[in-house]
């Protein structure tokens, strides 16, 4: 059997409405993602890779190259303007953007996982960190009370958040553990495609690695494929086995991630690398 | 002699550097062999490319140039200078280990859980993984008091070690050693070549860069001279 669990061909989105010179004068070369022509923004053209089962890849690049916008079209947060994305589901095949919007929502709340930036995106802040869990378990079938009480107690334990904060609101918890919280919820459902946009950023530092280590465990657990969105080089150095570097909404260079670091082609990734070290 | 486990022919690694318009070449002609259960040393001054060759073969380096032929446990032949990451990603896991001179891990994790990593990662039994990682960090004077305890805070010698022994752990079938003795006192580098040369014995190849002739001279079958390459290129800005 095949490992592949994701395939991604072609992927684009222009906001705006759009021309047929957008994609021609847009890119790296032209140190913009912005038409000339008719200012339509180009956040991600013709991106293609490959993910298999338990393999982290990580999406570098600046803000605005493009690499939140592609795991959003992938998570169903916006619609591409064109492309594919083939989801491989044991013995399933899913053309995401096929499906129909009930289609898609049982995906993301049954099939895929996203941790956000913005503990806000994630998080429902109206109810507490075990409700939090709980919405997403009830939203994958699991019905009996007690039974999800005793799983949103077992994730929050896997992530480190005490229990006797279970019934409190995140809203009072401190930014690495709201993360926290956001990892055990998109955990749930035991997952095997989870996407983690700049789920470090903003934090300090100590809790950066207690998050990265964390994630990493997981992976090795649960054999979770994931793709991490990331400004930090050091981020993707840790986690990422394979890295697409992006810029202006384009994949410039893509290789292991220990090539990409210590043997960059692109001059944009000689740049960022040298500018890290 | 049996078949070699690696034959390298005519590689070249040269850097281009966009910002400067410059090529670097790091190293070219490199041509060698190795084979199970010996060790070829690569030797040369500084300047030569010798990482530059383990690096490309690890694919850290991406080849400018030559092929790099491995031959799988299935009997198989692979041009590592030309394999889809995909691949070398699953070769690193069974088949070809690289002990560097630096300790790149996680901050948090234990000494034991970083020297057993390689084999969590194969789906070794975690109990059984942690008793040969144990067994591992004593055979090269790692103090247990030390082994429960992340290596962030370890001197260089005791980084080493734990590098060394995650390295050795999985017994890969090739191993690249980037001067595994560099930062370690006399005894302790003694244990590392009584250990490299019981892992001869088990049939690991083994390609080395060494700090020491000494150590070349006691440990190497096969020797390989590199020579530093010629200047570095300017390009015409054209």
């Amino acid at each position: 059997m095949s490992r592949k669990i994701l395939e991604v061909r072609g992927l684009s989105r222009i906001h705006g409405k759009g021309c047929p010179l957008c994609t021609q004068h847009t890119g790296p070369e032209f140190d913009t993602n912005i038409c000339p022509f008719c200012g339509s923004v180009v956040a991600a053209h013709d991106i293609n890779f490959d993910l298999y089962r338990g393999e982290i890849l990580g999406i570098i690049g600046e803000s605005g190259s493009g690499k939140s916008s592609t795991v959003k079209m992938l998570y169903f947060d916006d619609a591409p303007t064109s492309g594919q994305a083939t989801f491989f589901d044991g013995a399933e095949q899913h053309d995401l953007f096929s499906l129909n919007a009930a289609q898609q929502r049982s995906m993301r709340n049954k099939r895929f996982g996203m941790v956000y930036q913005n503990p806000h995106m994630g998080l429902n802040f109206q109810i507490s960190a075990g409700g939090n869990i709980a919405e997403r378990l009830l939203m994958s079938d699991l019905k009996h009370y007690a039974e999800i009480r005793r799983r949103a107690g077992e994730l929050l334990s896997r992530t480190e958040v005490s229990l006797a904060r279970m019934d409190q609101n995140p809203k009072t918890f401190s930014g690495g553990m709201q993360q926290r919280v956001q990892i055990a919820k998109a955990l749930a459902t035991r997952p095997p495609l989870l996407f983690l946009d700049e789920v470090t950023t903003g934090l300090d530092l100590s809790v950066q690695a207690a998050i990265l280590d964390l994630i990493l465990e997981i992976q090795n657990e649960l054999d979770t494929a994931m793709i991490v969105v990331t400004h930090d080089l050091g981020v993707i150095r840790l986690l990422a086995g394979r890295t697409l570097v992006m810029k202006h909404g384009r994949v410039i260079e893509s290789g292991l991630t220990d090539q990409i670091l210590e043997d960059p082609q692109h001059a944009y990734t000689q740049r960022l690398v040298a500018s890290a070290l | 002699m049996t078949q070699a486990i690696l034959t390298i022919e005519d590689y070249a690694k040269t850097f281009h550097l966009h910002e400067r318009n410059k090529d670097i070449p790091s190293t070219s002609g490199v041509n060698l062999s190795v084979y199970p259960g010996r060790l070829t040393a690569l030797i040369g001054p500084t300047g030569a490319g010798k990482s530059s060759v383990l690096k490309g073969i690890y694919r850290t380096y991406l080849p400018s140039s030559g092929r790099i032929l491995f031959r799988t446990k299935a009997g198989n032949i692979i041009d590592l200078a030309k394999a889809c990451e995909h691949q070398i990603l699953e070769l690193r896991k069974q088949e070809i280990g690289f002990v560097t001179q630096f300790l790149y891990c996680l901050p948090r994790k234990s000494a034991i859980d970083v020297v057993a990593e390689p084999l969590f990662a194969r789906g070794v039994d975690s109990h059984e993984a942690r008793g040969r990682a144990e067994k591992l960090l004593a055979q090269l004077a790692v103090p247990s008091h030390l082994w429960n305890v992340p290596p962030a805070t370890f001197s260089g010698g005791e980084k080493q070690r734990v590098n060394l022994a995650r390295g050795l752990i999985a017994q890969p079938r090739l191993l690249l050693l980037d001067e595994p003795t560099a930062s370690l006192d006399p005894a302790t580098t003694e244990r590392v070549i009584k250990h490299i040369q019981s892992l001869k014995e088990t049939g690991i190849a083994m390609l080395a860069i060494f700090h020491h002739p000494d150590l070349v001279r006691r440990l190497a079958d096969e020797v390989v001279e590199l020579s530093p390459p010629i200047a570095v290129t300017e390009l015409s800005k054209d």
